[in-house]
């Protein structure tokens, strides 16, 4: 089966707006997570500055920035005729709902017009899970022989819309998250948008085109990491509800590791949400799947949950951080809180393994996993 | 290969006693869900071993406008009392979890939204769903419902041997 690369990260979150000062900023336990008052309720997230910006979309601003560094990183020519764009996005403008035209599909028609890309746009929009999702799709897309290259789009923007949805559900944190801790009482939310260029070959372009004044592509020529296979799984359980078994999260994971040797991973970054239910059903997941020791990690307690950017964005972060030699830590977590209990990375350690899972689950039952890794490991 | 459609502003309680009939829950979802919902009881009527959970049949609905409909329902709630009931069906891919909630369906779900419907990206993504060795077969659907009266709803059962 052809093999996918990743070629070029973007980002653009409260910390930082490249992989290089994000990664150093979770590092640091940095985080934008404060509590906000502008709802009858307050409510604890993660904002990206507004200051400065004008015009109809900022959900589309960020997603196109984290596209263009993701393109300037790869060095490719979006306007190419066998170049895809696939948006992952959960609510995109929904702020404006009856004020204007707040599809998801007329936002990827917008951002591949902005971008240049001359193939239709395809949204993939499976609620949490979406980025995983739309990563998923892009490398089907680069499989079919159609694509060179798929620009991957992720980017969530928070509103009263969402808060207010949330705060019914009674699933928010009025403090920074606690993800698989004894005392997890809720999510935060977050705003972020990132981006990757996947890639049938691991060349990246940067390395003719980019200057000095460029930051250098890590992703480069012989060290790109490859996407190596991912799943999508249904609890067919409940629609807002995660499975009592791990059902769907057992099953994504069963398919991505098959001929895989848990050995071979240096974490599981999993969706850790800090929700009572998500990170006990994904504790009998990993368990099933015979993931107990393996390290696990969560970036919620930095972000927030950044919805349909969360699986890009914690998966650049996953890559950088391997890189680098590294296990992030779990911001928020101090005492195991599931049972049965997973190995949960609580300070950053460090790995010399170059291949790492990332999990995700969401409402409609829906739950995803993809494998990573890097240079022919394995 | 099976096809399916539903007429815009047809009866929708009429149809679910006549193809499901033993499932209140329908009466608690969107109208993008009970589309879905109708469409594929219409595809799967009568299959041998039905109800028998399995993961190798995707859920695969395509789109332009998805939840948007009650995403106003519930936007109207917000200025009064945010409704939980109407939140959870602010996702488009809600109505693939109630399709494998009602028919056991373990494997993958996913939601598309696209500018119309296109043909040939719509199909194109579906043989590329095919790409999951699990997957044998797949209720496809486009259903794009702006509001809760008009709609265009249209799904197919697919099997892996019909792309082929």
């Amino acid at each position: 089966m052809t093999k996918v690369y990743c070629i070029g990260c973007g980002v653009v979150t409260p910390v930082g707006n490249s992989p290089e000062t994000v990664l150093a900023a979770v590092r640091e336990g940095r985080t934008a997570l404060r509590l906000y008052q502008d709802t009858p309720e307050p409510y604890m997230a993660s904002l990206l500055s507004r200051e400065g910006f004008s015009g109809p979309s900022f959900l589309e601003h960020i997603a196109r920035q984290a596209a263009w560094s993701a393109i300037v990183a790869a060095g490719i020519d979006p306007a190419g005729p066998r170049v895809g764009l696939v948006l992952s996005t959960i609510k995109g403008n929904v702020e404006q709902i009856g004020q204007a035209d707040v599809s998801l599909a007329a936002s990827a028609n917008r951002l591949a017009q902005a971008l240049g890309v001359k193939t239709a746009p395809l949204v993939v929009s499976n609620a949490c899970i979406s980025g995983l999702a739309a990563l998923l799709q892009g490398m089907r897309m680069i499989r079919s022989g159609d694509y060179d290259h798929v620009i991957v789009i992720g980017a969530e923007v928070q509103s009263r819309f969402i808060v207010t949805g949330f705060q019914s559900l009674k699933a928010l944190s009025l403090e920074p998250c606690k993800p698989f801790d004894a005392a997890r009482d809720g999510l935060n939310l977050g705003e972020a948008a990132a981006a990757m260029v996947l890639s049938a070959t691991p060349h990246s372009a940067a390395e003719i085109y980019c200057s000095d004044s460029f930051p250098k592509n890590q992703f480069s020529a012989t060290n790109a990491w490859e996407l190596v296979s991912g799943a999508v799984r249904n609890d067919a359980n409940h629609i807002s509800g995660p499975s009592r078994t791990g059902e769907g999260s057992y099953n994504a994971l069963r398919c991505v590791l098959k001929g895989v040797d848990p050995e071979e991973l240096a974490f599981v970054n999993v969706h850790g949400t800090a929700t009572r239910y998500n990170d006990q059903m994904e504790a009998i997941a990993l368990n099933r799947a015979g993931l107990q020791n393996v390290p696990v990690n969560a970036l919620k307690g930095v972000f927030g949950h950044t919805m349909g950017a969360a699986g890009i964005l914690e998966s650049i972060l996953s890559m950088y951080a391997c890189d680098a030699g590294i296990i992030l830590p779990t911001q928020g977590f101090s005492q195991m809180g599931v049972d049965p209990a997973v190995n949960v990375s609580e300070q950053e350690r460090k790995t010399d393994k170059m291949a790492f899972v990332k999990l995700l689950s969401g409402f409609g039952g829906v739950n995803g996993a993809l494998l990573f890794r890097k240079g022919g490991a394995q | 290969m099976k096809h399916v459609t539903i007429p815009s502003g047809a009866s929708l309680p009429e149809l679910y006693r006549q193809w499901a009939g033993d499932y209140p829950k329908f009466f608690k979802m969107d109208t993008l869900s009970k589309l879905g919902f109708l469409l594929t009881e219409m595809l799967v009527a009568g299959e041998e071993g039905r109800f028998t959970p399995r993961e190798d049949r995707a859920v695969l609905v395509f789109s332009r406008e998805g939840c948007l409909a009650n995403d106003r329902h519930y936007a109207a709630s917000m200025a009064d009392f945010p409704s939980p009931a109407l939140f959870v069906y602010t996702l488009p891919n809600i109505v693939t979890g109630e399709i494998a909630i009602r028919n056991k369906y373990a494997g993958e779900t996913s939601a598309f939204l696209m500018d119309g419907l296109n043909q040939s990206l719509l199909w194109d993504t579906v043989r590329q769903s095919f790409q999951d060795p699990v997957t044998q077969s797949a209720i496809v659907a486009w259903i794009n419902c702006p509001s809760d009266t008009e709609w265009e709803a249209q799904a197919w059962l697919i099997e892996r041997n019909d792309l082929m």
